[in-house]
């Protein structure tokens, strides 16, 4: 017996848009399953898991905050991605855009500079970004050395670069030593969008980002130059494309909107620097920008439903006293399965008993 | 024993989880299949065995649960990148996910138990050679183990036919594929050993490493194999060399910790990360540029007809 | 107290902790914890979840504990803010980064009552609690002083915090004070939790002569490394002696369980206040482990010394305090150093050759 695949000659949306939803089943079948197995009701996990949190304003708002740093990350892993450069440093680009942009909210404290102050944060937190993706598509464009490994790396040396900063110069002098800086002014703080809620600015950024990315990959010269590059390079050079330039722009982007996201979440959510400032948002965007099928509208609707999981996992854990474990096997299920009924609706796949057709 | 025999045998240690996971990858990706859930596999190769060894109080069962539950794991993978050519880069970080929250309800139940240290090799007058005894004549197998793993893997993917088929699959799956060759079977094949050896790994962690299991123990060690395949550029010599020197440089920055250089702590951890991209920076220098990146890798197989 | 008092107060408490709390109408206190790590984990969470599982064994019925696990600094809001959603009365945040994120949870819910331990931020229903783990670490520091034979005894550290400082002082100065001429090395693993980074720490620093080895870390490791050696080490949160029955000498006990069952009840009483709680030896919240594999003179100068430091008799940091630099720091406290200073302590004692990280 075994599988065999072929390419469907013409792809429906509908299928397109109910693949995902069939495979969201799928998972709640299979986890189902497993919670009845150790005694529990599945109606009850499923209801804690995604009808609550959806049906709760205040879950929804949390599921917001959450999917913004996921978002602006992905939609910018989504330009190397599609170039086909493997940009898997946007964790330690996040690090160095806060920590960039936190400089300029430290060095500002207490002077009561103005209002230029947050605008040029975050206009510092993307520099940072930026130029810190810079590094590896530097070194491969003028040295030919591998991204993968050096931006993998750089997300080491960045967490150890804010972790010095922290417990070291940038303490809070009045913070018994211990390992944060200053609570930053209300001048560097990026302000709730609606009173009282918690979703900041950050969310209005990350939707900018899905409209213009969506702009530039449909309509522009420069969005058909990625496509290009990534799916026929040999057809993007002699169109006389440079490889060089769209491997710096790509890594540019990427970094500076994981910079924005950094300086976003540090100045709307955290309100200091401290040794962690991420949840490992740079690598969970890898695997929302492929969710959501490398498409700025699918990324925004793949943030969104990650941080579903996020927000579900926890709430199992505190109404039904589900371990973190089994949740965190859950999405890994879940995100399985959506990625194959997603290749299930651009292949046919037919089990061959052995001595079928070849 | 000297300070410079023990600071060797330690760094053989440091070492030797990477190199395993790493060659096991690296067969992956020369069949042109990236796979991202080493980390995950390894996490379950870690609490399988630990909880089959302390079971059945026997280390031998112990690796071959490790060596199976990665497997398990890699054909899990595999049904999905293979038969349904889903993205592989999502796949493997799913798996990852996967992986790492089943190994802690797996491993939940023997949080607490241990396991005696495994006895390393000891041949009479070899061992107890000055300086080169302990190195060379006193590890325990897993280090002989995934030596000659190095060299297996080294002769079969250059010296024999399957090796070469898998290599050119890994190359163009379009034409290999058209030429009548087995490229589904091949990877299938190739993500199952690299699974094991993620396992083995794991088991290394969990048996040998701190004969002891907790969760989240491989804290990011199947990344670091991942980033070696790359730095060794697809080449098992270079893996060899690659951990080595990534074990070397973190087993070193905490003597130098120790010895009191006054140098910041976080400098000198940075130290294994910093001396890799430059190590690979040096070689890209003398080797010219963009080397033995299989032409597949990360693409998904989809015959045409 | 009569059962009939006991149960007409717990109902009362109980009837005020949920008319804030919003929650179904069940007569039960839920009691919340928020983990920085794994429960599995083998120290700081572990002993945690030991205190909560206390809390059920001492009240059965009449309260109901959750827990959420690995919560990530950065994200812990949200976490913290579920808890108080879901009708816990009583939340405790069990890492110093969750420190700003329950201070804002604690203002949003007045009618809770939170307690957050190790920071210094307190609200009128926020706790600080503490243990003074230095006295422990005296105690061993006197136990490894008479039982190197190198003269060199080790340090494992996370990260240079306050308290870590102030730990190694600690211990060099039980040290010193049996052993004028004891050197100190210090390897920092720049983290809580990676058992295998814990190892390699451990074995450095045996590899260069050290015999006997105490951590700051959560794992088991070093020891176990010392005890591959035939060396000596401490067990760290929890007795770890499984772990190693020849090399444990002792360890120290992180014992939260009194704490947090004596906080439940004055909830349940409707006693609770608002307090900075510091205990150590003399609130069992430090606890020493049985003193074993060391001569019978050793074992009694421990277990005088660890009388001593519970009758106040004894102070670690009694003054004068020499900085490094021969500095002699100003004595706040009654003859010795205040709770301030050892609090943010981040210097070394004269004597240790080591560099602090600044």
């Amino acid at each position: 017996m075994r599988i065999e695949l072929s390419p469907r000659a013409s792809v429906s949306p509908i299928w397109r848009a109910i693949a995902p939803v069939l495979a969201f089943v799928t998972a709640f079948l299979i986890a189902g399953f497993v919670i009845w197995l150790m005694g529990r009701s599945p109606i009850a996990a499923f209801q804690v898991y995604v009808s609550q949190p959806l049906s709760d304003p205040w879950a929804l708002q949390e599921i917001l905050v959450k999917a913004t740093p996921l978002a602006l990350i992905a939609i910018g892993l989504s330009y190397c991605f599609r170039a086909n450069l493997w940009n898997i440093g946007a964790e330690g680009q996040y690090v160095i855009g806060a920590v960039v942009g936190s400089w300029i909210a430290l060095k500002t404290h207490g002077t009561d500079a103005g209002a230029w102050v947050l605008p040029a944060m975050l206009a510092a937190g993307i520099l940072g970004g930026a130029l810190y993706g810079l590094i590896p598509a530097f070194l491969k464009t003028r040295f030919g050395v591998n991204e993968i490994l050096t931006s993998l790396m750089l997300v080491y040396i960045a967490q150890l670069v804010l972790d010095y900063l922290v417990r070291g110069p940038w303490r809070d002098p009045k913070g018994f030593n211990f390992p944060q800086s200053v609570t930053f002014d209300p001048a560097a703080t990026l302000p709730p969008i609606f009173d009282a809620g918690r979703v900041h600015y950050g969310a209005v950024f990350a939707a900018v980002a899905v409209l213009v990315t969506a702009v530039v990959l449909g309509r522009t010269l420069f969005g058909y130059r990625l496509r290009l590059t990534g799916d026929a390079p040999r057809a993007a050079r002699f169109a006389g494309f440079s490889a060089k330039t769209t491997t710096l722009a790509v890594f540019a982007i990427s970094g500076g909107l994981a910079g924005l996201a950094g300086i976003s979440e540090v100045a709307g959510q955290i309100g200091q620097l401290q040794p962690s400032i991420s949840p490992g948002y740079g690598f969970t965007a890898i695997t929302v920008a492929y969710l959501g099928r490398l498409n700025p509208i699918g990324i925004l609707v793949a943030a969104l439903v990650v941080s579903l999981t996020f927000i579900g996992g926890e709430s199992a854990q505190i109404m039904l006293k589900l371990p973190l474990d089994l949740t965190q096997a859950f999405q890994g299920i879940l995100l399985l399965c959506v990625l194959a009924a997603d290749a299930l609706v651009s292949n046919r796949v037919r089990i061959v008993s052995r001595g079928g057709v070849r | 024993m000297t300070t410079f025999e023990a600071i060797l045998l330690t760094i053989v240690t440091a070492s030797t989880p990477l190199l395993i996971a790493s060659l096991g990858e690296l067969v992956a990706e020369r069949s042109g299949v990236l796979n991202l859930g080493v980390e995950g596999m390894m996490a379950m190769g870690a609490a399988c065995s630990f909880a089959a060894a302390v079971t059945f109080n026997s280390t031998a069962i112990g690796v071959g649960a490790g060596v199976l539950a990665g497997a398990v794991m890699a054909a899990l993978f595999a049904l999905v990148v293979l038969g349904f050519a889903a993205n592989q880069v999502g796949s493997g970080l799913a798996v990852t996910i996967f992986g790492l929250g089943l190994s802690g309800l797996i491993g939940a139940p023997f949080v607490g138990a241990r396991r005696d240290p495994v006895a390393p090799l000891h041949l009479p007058g070899l061992t107890d050679l000055p300086v080169i005894g302990r190195l060379f004549f006193g590890q325990d197998l897993f280090v002989y183990g995934s030596l000659v793993l190095t060299l297996a893997v080294a002769l079969y993917l250059n010296r024999t036919r399957a090796g070469l088929i898998l290599r050119s699959i890994g190359e163009n799956h379009a034409s290999a594929h058209g030429l009548g060759l087995p490229v589904l079977k091949t990877r299938f094949l190739a993500i199952l050993f690299g699974g094991a050896c993620a396992g083995l790994a794991g088991a290394y962690l969990s048996l040998v490493y701190t004969r002891f299991w907790s969760p989240g123990m491989t804290a990011g060690r199947g990344w670091i194999a991942l980033a070696l395949v790359v730095f060794a550029a697809w080449r098992p010599k270079w893996v060899l060399i690659g951990a080595y020197v990534f074990g070397a440089a973190t087993v070193l920055q905490l003597h130098a910790q120790a010895a009191q250089f006054g140098v910041p702590s976080q400098l000198l951890s940075a130290v294994p990360y910093l001396a890799t991209i430059l190590a690979l920076l040096l070689l890209s220098l003398r080797h010219g540029r963009a080397i033995g990146t299989p032409g597949s890798l990360g693409v998904p197989f989809v015959p045409d007809r | 107290m009569s059962s009939r008092t006991l149960i007409g107060a717990l109902v009362g408490a109980a009837a005020l902790a949920f008319s804030a709390g919003g929650a179904d109408a069940q007569q039960k206190l839920k009691v919340g914890f928020i983990y920085v790590g794994p429960v599995g984990d083998h120290g700081w969470s572990y002993q945690h979840d030991v205190g909560r599982k206390a809390i059920e064994k001492a009240f059965g019925d009449n309260v109901e504990t959750t827990y959420v696990e690995s919560v990530p600094e950065a994200d812990s809001e949200r976490a913290i803010e579920q808890l108080a959603r879901t009708g816990h009365g009583l939340i405790f945040t069990t890492s110093f980064g969750f420190m700003e994120p329950t201070l804002k949870v604690a203002k949003k819910y007045p009618n809770i009552k939170f307690e957050h331990a190790t920071g210094f931020k307190r609200a009128p229903n926020l706790s600080t609690y503490a243990a003074k783990f230095h006295e422990g670490r005296y105690v061993i520091g006197q136990i490894a002083g008479k039982m190197t034979k190198s003269g060199t005894i080790g340090y494992v550290g996370a990260f240079p915090i306050p308290e870590v400082v102030a730990g190694i002082n600690s211990y060099f100065l039980g040290a010193q004070s049996v052993n004028p001429g004891v050197k100190l090395k210090v390897v920092w693993a720049n983290s809580w939790y990676d058992p295998a980074k814990e190892a390699d720490a451990g074995k450095a620093l045996l590899d260069q002569g050290v015999d006997v080895l105490a951590q700051h870390t959560d794992s088991p490791a070093p020891l176990q490394a010392a005890e591959a050696r035939g060396k000596f080490g401490f067990g760290q949160a929890s007795d770890m002696e499984r772990f190693a029955p020849k090399a444990q000498l002792t360890a120290i006990v992180d014992n939260w369980s009194d704490y947090y069952v004596a906080r439940t009840k004055a909830v349940l009483d409707g006693t609770w206040k608002s307090e900075d709680l510091w205990g150590g030896f003399d609130k069992g919240m430090v606890v020493m482990s049985p003193f074993k594999n060391m001569p019978d003179d050793v074992k009694k100068l421990a277990e005088e010394t660890e009388a001593a430091i519970k009758a106040g008799t004894l102070n670690p940091f009694k003054c004068p305090i020499v900085k490094q630099d021969g500095t002699t720091v100003e004595c706040k406290g009654n003859g010795a150093l205040s709770d301030e200073q050892v609090l943010g302590m981040n210097f070394y004692v004269k004597g240790i050759d080591d560099k602090l990280p600044q």
